[in-house]
């Protein structure tokens, strides 16, 4: 390959020389995006699978937090806009050729949905809940009666939203480590794997911390598989993909990707998961609280490592 | 129609002229750049080569910023010239993050700027700004399709290459080698 020393007259604010457009606001959002589709997402299938008395913390208590972790998510992505104020241009258009577009729709749906569930299960959770208005209750009992069609769209809607926080970087084709569309199914399974590792913090029912200590593992287990599988396309690739995945085999991301997202995030949390399945006595906030350190750790990683990726000249 | 700007690395002298017209004629706020020139050395010493190059936007016949945008702001008009409607934009920095050119950038106002050929000017019959004021006249704009264009002719008798077509982009920059 012909090498070239490039100098160039461009010094534009933010794009050079290496670009960074995209600071903590974006990982942060695609971090809390994603535990939230996780916990919505088991919380609708296990409730369309009637386990909702077998599971009340996935199913009622855990879509509690959802609603918080989207506004804290919406207001990141407010902050990250350079024109904020024309925000609400994403919803005069609808382009299904952009994921954000299409992610932007998805939190329409998906925000007042976490917002219902919540609502139809404080009276349960919380038995002196008074809506004080006949007006609430009335829209309550609506609800409730469509519980399973909530369900069902929370359920798709869920799905979509875990895959569209990947989905949303592999779509630029100008960074090559981003350009991989492993990385929808990766942040996927990694946003599931946060759902169910809160919903193991907040239980306090010994099945269900079990079966979603069970789940854990074995998303865990999927998501070093697509890891693999992301670096087995990026090294068969072109060079510039070669050159991206080199970020994380022998470059400035190398510590931070293989320590923190993949042996502290990943490995230890699963381990200690599974000696506690076998009867060793872990406090469970340790595993959870590694689960979490090492999603948001991927998706800083990530967004960073991405803006350092490009093409050659 | 299709248009397209060549640049003739043989003739830039690297005077980074188009930069300051095209700041001028754009005002493009302080510290930032629709335009610039690249300096690129090649090979292996001591047989060197240095290349002078005026890029800017590559006005991609499949531009990926057009299709990231998620406002509809980054749009394509006549002839193919990519633009961003400023009322429209949210500053996502979308298109910034798919351009492989990094060719635009966050106005300070708050929309994403970027070079568009001088549409205001090509509009009236004019050249843009950086190609009418080149003092050895190495760029060279006009319509593709049309066979007596100066740039059709210049790409049809010169070698040519284009940047990071491995990008799939398509652009319209033809740099005469």
């Amino acid at each position: 390959m012909e090498e070239e020393l490039i100098i160039s007259g461009r010094m534009n604010d933010r794009v050079d020389p290496t670009l960074n457009i995209w600071h903590w606001e974006i990982p942060f959002y695609l971090f809390v995006g994603g535990l939230a589709a996780g916990i919505l997402f088991f919380a609708a299938f296990y409730y369309l699978n009637g386990k909702e008395k077998d599971y009340p913390t996935a199913v009622k208590i855990a879509p509690m937090f959802t609603p918080f972790l989207l506004i804290l998510g919406l207001i990141a992505l407010f902050l990250d806009l350079n024109h904020k104020l024309y925000f609400w241009r994403l919803y005069t258009t609808i382009r299904l050729e952009s994921p954000m577009s299409w992610g932007a729709w998805t939190l329409m749906v998906v925000t007042p949905l976490s917002f219902i569930w919540s609502a139809i299960h404080l009276k349960e959770v919380f038995p002196k809940w008074d809506w004080k208005f006949e007006v609430i209750n009335k829209l309550e009992q609506f609800f409730i009666n469509h519980k399973k069609h909530l369900a069902w769209l929370m359920a798709v809607f869920a799905v979509l939203l875990g895959i569209y926080t990947g989905v949303l970087l592999r779509a630029f084709n100008a960074r090559p480590l981003w350009n991989t569309s492993i990385l929808g199914p990766l942040f996927l399974a990694s946003g599931l794997s946060a759902g169910a590792a809160v919903v193991v913090l907040l239980t306090k029912n010994e099945l269900e911390r079990k079966l979603f200590s069970k789940i854990d593992i074995i998303i865990i287990v999927a998501e070093l598989f697509f890891i693999i599988h992301m670096f087995m396309g990026l090294l068969a690739s072109t060079q510039v993909q070669i050159e991206a995945a080199q970020l994380f085999l022998d470059g400035p991301y190398t510590l931070p990707f293989w320590i923190f997202v993949v042996f502290l995030g990943m490995l230890v949390p699963a381990l200690l998961e599974f000696l506690e399945l076998r009867g060793q006595r872990i406090p469970a906030v340790i595993p959870v609280a590694l689960i979490l350190m090492g999603n948001v750790m991927l998706r800083f990683v990530i967004v960073y490592a991405g803006q350092a990726s490009r093409y050659l000249y | 129609m299709r248009y397209a700007m060549a640049i003739d690395t043989k003739k830039c002298v690297g005077c980074n002229d188009c930069v300051v017209a095209c700041q001028i004629e754009n005002k493009v706020p302080e510290g930032f750049c629709r335009d610039w020139v690249v300096e690129a050395v090649s090979g292996t010493y001591p047989n060197l080569e240095l290349e002078y190059r005026s890029e800017r936007c590559h006005h991609c016949a499949n531009a990926p910023c057009v299709r990231c945008c998620p406002t509809g702001s980054s749009h394509i008009v006549e002839g193919g010239i990519v633009l961003v409607d400023h009322d429209k934009c949210i500053g996502c920095g979308a298109c910034i993050a798919s351009c492989p050119y990094d060719a635009r950038y966050p106005h300070p106002d708050g929309y994403v700027d970027k070079c568009t050929f001088c549409i205001h000017k090509v509009r009236k019959g004019e050249q843009p700004a950086c190609v009418s004021v080149c003092p050895t006249n190495c760029l060279y704009f006009g319509d593709l399709d049309d066979p007596n264009s100066e740039v059709s002719k210049k790409i049809k008798e010169r070698k040519y290459k284009r940047l990071k077509t491995e990008a799939g982009t398509d652009p319209q920059l033809y740099f005469l080698i």
